[in-house]
């Protein structure tokens, strides 16, 4: 039984003249692994921060779990269920990968608002964030900080953070960008393991990824769906083909 | 016919002493829209241009136009100098390092001032030409006041028309608006700011000069008038010069009517009237994108 | 998506205890051997230096009135130029309280000196917390000076640029201010000062203060956590406005007197530059820009007014280009570059 967690309904959104999004119509269900795919420039990015009140839509709604999320701020998204992470890390450079990853725990948990006794007594948030560290193999360099690590366990981090939410709906915004082909199979490997129950929509350009992960694929192109389906009918539709000339495709 | 003729001595005065105030602070507001840079030391510029305008009429007896062009000239370069010598090293840098800086270089040209020329006041020597009344028919006006109130017109203009006329000007509003899309577009950003910081801190310098008699012209001018600078730029919307234009009108005429009615903390108005003012509209009167 | 699991106990050890980067975590707030320091130079001074204590408790002053800003620009990232508003709010609220015979007790006037200074500081926090940069810069400035305006425009009841001269009752009823001998203003300071010190210390190493940093850190990652950044953001600056209303009121009580002063740009700047001179985010920065700050002014100030400003700005150009952690950030510098040497050799 697979119930919808996200859904949008005519959702657009204008930068002046410039039409970013237009009315997507978007559904992704429960324990979903969906690849959201298009040229550069096609308004994906937009898209996500529109589903994460990053920014608002111009028309539209978004719902999460049937509720309408539209007028809610981002951080009230994400204590409704709706994580994300981004292109460009947003990490605290500063700190160790355990401290960023505690931060996340401790916002869930609700313990974040607290003033009086040391956060280092809260062990129930410690221990979860080492056991995530664990799950992701960063548990080696949970001590190191996010400026003394290599790239791709950098982007490994700002998934951890993200899985640590334990959102319903996880948004990944390429994921495995920017890293080194010797480092993405950890990446996409933690990919792979996320709980079943999350529904996962990931942007992409590899369509290897693609193949690998998505069940169902949509295609995106200036602002508009311009195709859904299983990863094979995206490959197969003579279409997605002609948008994709000069993009890496799947030989 | 009285009362008409008050009321218009009231606003001519605080039109003179907001024109100064634009003048001055306009470069800020460039340079702080193209490179969001906190220059808290835009004053002392304002203060050293005046110095040196006021010391070449007073002590080398140079003409009142040439010691103008004299001021404008020795606090670009100055500006310059400080440029690609510091300020330069602190782009990158947080808004603290930009703040600590830029306080650590009032103190430094407070120090300076009082050590070379003293701690008095300086007053300028008006040329003949512009001293004395004005006949405006329903009222008899400081000539001077009026020559300020035209020239600061005249200089906004031609800013603007600047702004939007030159290869110059549309390569700062292009910078402004989008500083990697100008980078790579090929404009020399660098290059860029170093001019538009100089030509900015040159009006400051020739604002200090003009204005000594409105705002007076000692070693604390930075100081005293750090908050009134930041306002007029803030309110006005950083990097717009119509937006500093009217601020900084607008400000001259209330601290000057204040200052009439009120002595006594009548400011207050005016602190609370900004307030109230970026509290509805964040980004000022006609700033551009939120901040 | 709660978490339904109930919190563990919160001392047990732990599976992840083991973990080296856990027990860093775990320990991170125990109190060290050298935080003892402070304290006992503190109480040393008392015996040392027993006609220099009116300089000790201007010292202990300007140490929690930095500790204060600390909360707010080290720990959260507010840049303000407006700290001396809630300074000033505290001077005022125990100043005109004492002179009008209202209230002279003077931990009573302390609490109640928190609370104006505080009530300000949250008013204030929800109008200027919306902006940034320059902007909020600003208006910390024009928040000030309109206090400052206000209270030169009501002069018939502050005192104006003359201020106010007072009295203020002894401590618990039994030690008495006296304006000779600095003793009692001294000890009671300093009592004070460690009390709103232990206060500050367990907000910063509890998970508010956590949540802090990681606003200064990196805001937008906070608000991609979910977590509410303005309601933190305000109730920092507000605790950190009635810490130094609590600074301004010992002021106004060991002076017996309070003026336009307290609220004037001067003041602000001042204890930014202590704060930072010392090292800010750093908890006893505070300790150390106090000290150096006002043992240098008070040898330099006097004799060489414009060389100390001179001086002064040099020095904050320097800071700001080299070494923008203060003598704490350099003192760290320096031992981790001794512990990469010992660790290589």
């Amino acid at each position: 039984m697979s119930e919808t967690r996200l859904e949008t309904q005519a959702l657009s959104r204008q930068f002046g003249a410039l039409r970013a999004v237009q009315e997507i119509n978007f559904k992704l269900d429960a324990g979903a692994r969906h690849a959201l795919i298009g040229p550069n420039g096609a308004g994906k990015t937009t898209f996500i921060n529109l589903l994460t009140g990053v920014v608002p839509p111009s028309q539209g709604r978004v719902l999460l779990g049937g509720r309408d999320i539209t007028a809610t701020t981002q951080a009230e998204r994400v204590k409704l269920g709706i994580a994300r992470t981004f292109q460009i890390n947003r990490l605290f450079r500063g700190l160790s990968v355990l401290e960023n990853v505690c931060m996340a725990v401790t916002e869930r948990v609700g313990a974040a608002g607290s003033m009086i006794y040391p956060a280092g007594r809260r062990t129930d948030v410690i221990d979860e964030s080492m056991e995530l560290l664990q799950t992701l193999k960063l548990a080696d360099i949970a001590r190191h900080r996010i400026s003394e690590l290599p790239y791709g366990r950098q982007r490994l981090v700002e998934l951890a953070i993200t899985i640590g939410l334990k959102p319903d709906v996880l948004l990944l915004d390429e994921p495995a960008a920017g890293v080194p082909s010797a480092e993405s199979h950890i990446i996409l490997d933690a990919v792979e393991r996320l709980p079943a129950h999350i529904a996962v929509l990931i942007i992409e350009h590899d369509m290897d990824v693609v193949f690998r992960f998505a069940k169902r694929v949509t295609v995106m192109v200036s602002g508009a769906i311009f195709a859904e389906g299983t990863p094979r009918e995206i490959e197969a539709n003579p279409q997605v083909r002609e948008v994709y000339l000069g993009q890496a495709g799947h030989a | 016919m009285d009362l008409v003729a008050n009321i218009a001595g009231i606003v001519l005065g605080g039109l003179s002493a907001g024109t100064v105030l634009f003048i001055v602070s306009v470069g800020l507001s460039v340079t702080m829209g193209l490179m969001g840079f906190v220059n808290l030391a835009h004053g002392s510029f304002a203060m050293f241009g005046g110095y040196i305008i006021v010391l070449a009429m007073n002590r080398a007896h140079i003409g009142f136009v040439p010691a103008l062009a004299l001021g404008f000239i020795a606090t670009a370069a100055l500006s310059v100098v400080l440029e690609r010598l510091l300020y330069r090293r602190l782009y990158r840098a947080g808004e603290l390092d930009q703040v600590l800086f830029t306080i650590g270089l009032i103190f430094i040209f407070i120090a300076v001032t009082i050590i070379v020329v003293g701690p008095e006041s300086q007053t300028l020597q008006l040329p003949p030409a512009l001293s004395g009344q004005l006949n405006l028919g329903f009222l008899q006006y400081r000539t001077y006041s009026i020559f300020l109130i035209v020239i600061g017109f005249l200089i906004g203009i031609g800013i603007s028309l600047a702004f939007e006329r030159t290869r110059i000007g549309a390569q700062i509003r292009a910078t402004v608006d989008n500083r990697r899309m100008a980078e790579s577009l090929g404009i020399d950003v660098d290059r860029l700011f170093t001019i538009t910081f100089a030509f900015g801190s040159g009006m400051a310098g020739l604002g200090g000069g003009l204005g000594a008699e409105f705002l007076g012209l000692d070693p604390q001018y930075a100081l005293k008038y750090l908050v009134y600078f930041l306002i007029v730029v803030s309110v006005g919307g950083l990097g717009s010069v119509i937006g500093v234009y009217y601020a900084a009108l607008l400000l001259g005429v209330l601290d000057f009517v204040l200052k009439l009615y009120l002595p006594v903390g009548g400011t207050i108005f005016i602190y609370a009237l900004t307030i109230l003012l970026l509290l509805l509209r964040p980004q000022g009167l006609f700033g551009g994108k939120e901040t | 998506m709660s978490d339904a699991a109930a919190a563990k106990p919160m001392t047990e050890a732990t599976a992840s205890a083991a973990h080296p980067a856990a027990r860093v975590l775990m320990r991170r707030h125990r109190v060290r051997w050298w935080e003892f320091i402070p304290w006992l130079a503190a109480i040393a001074l008392y015996f040392a230096f027993p006609h220099y204590l009116g300089f000790g408790s201007e010292l202990l002053i300007t140490v929690l009135f930095a500790l204060s800003l600390d909360l707010a620009l080290g720990y959260a990232g507010i840049i303000t130029l407006g700290h001396a508003a809630f300074f000033g709010t505290g001077a005022y609220t125990v100043g005109m309280l004492a002179y009008y015979g209202i209230w002279t007790e003077p931990i009573g006037g302390l609490l109640l000196a928190a609370v104006a200074a505080g009530v300000i500081g949250f008013a204030s926090g929800l109008v200027l917390l919306r902006t940034k940069g320059l902007t909020l810069l600003m208006l910390t400035l024009c928040v000030t000076a309109l206090l400052e305006q206000g209270a030169n425009m009501t002069r018939g009841i502050t005192g104006g640029f003359d201020g106010l001269n007072f009295t203020i009752a002894p401590v618990f009823g039994l030690f008495e201010f006296n304006p000779l001998f600095a003793n009692t203003q001294y000890l009671y300071t300093l009592g004070v000062l460690l009390v709103c010190f232990a206060f500050v210390r367990t907000l910063v190493y509890s998970p508010f203060g956590q949540s802090l940093t990681g606003i200064r850190e990196n805001i937008l990652r906070m608000h991609a956590i979910g977590s509410p950044v303005r309601h933190r953001l305000i109730i920092c600056y507000t605790v950190s406005a009635a810490l130094a209303g609590i600074a301004g009121g010992l002021s106004a009580q060991t002076n017996d007197y309070v003026n336009l002063a307290t609220l004037s740009l001067d003041r602000s700047a001042t204890v930014l530059i202590v704060l930072i001179l010392g090292g800010y985010g750093r908890l006893y920065g505070a300790f150390i820009g106090a000290v150096v700050y006002l043992v240098l002014e008070h040898f330099l100030a006097q004799v060489y007014p414009t060389a100390w400003q001179l001086g002064l700005g040099l020095l904050l150009v320097l800071i700001a280009l080299f070494a923008r952690n203060g003598i704490l950030g350099l003192g760290e510098t320096l031992w981790r570059r001794y512990e990469a040497r010992r660790a290589a050799s």
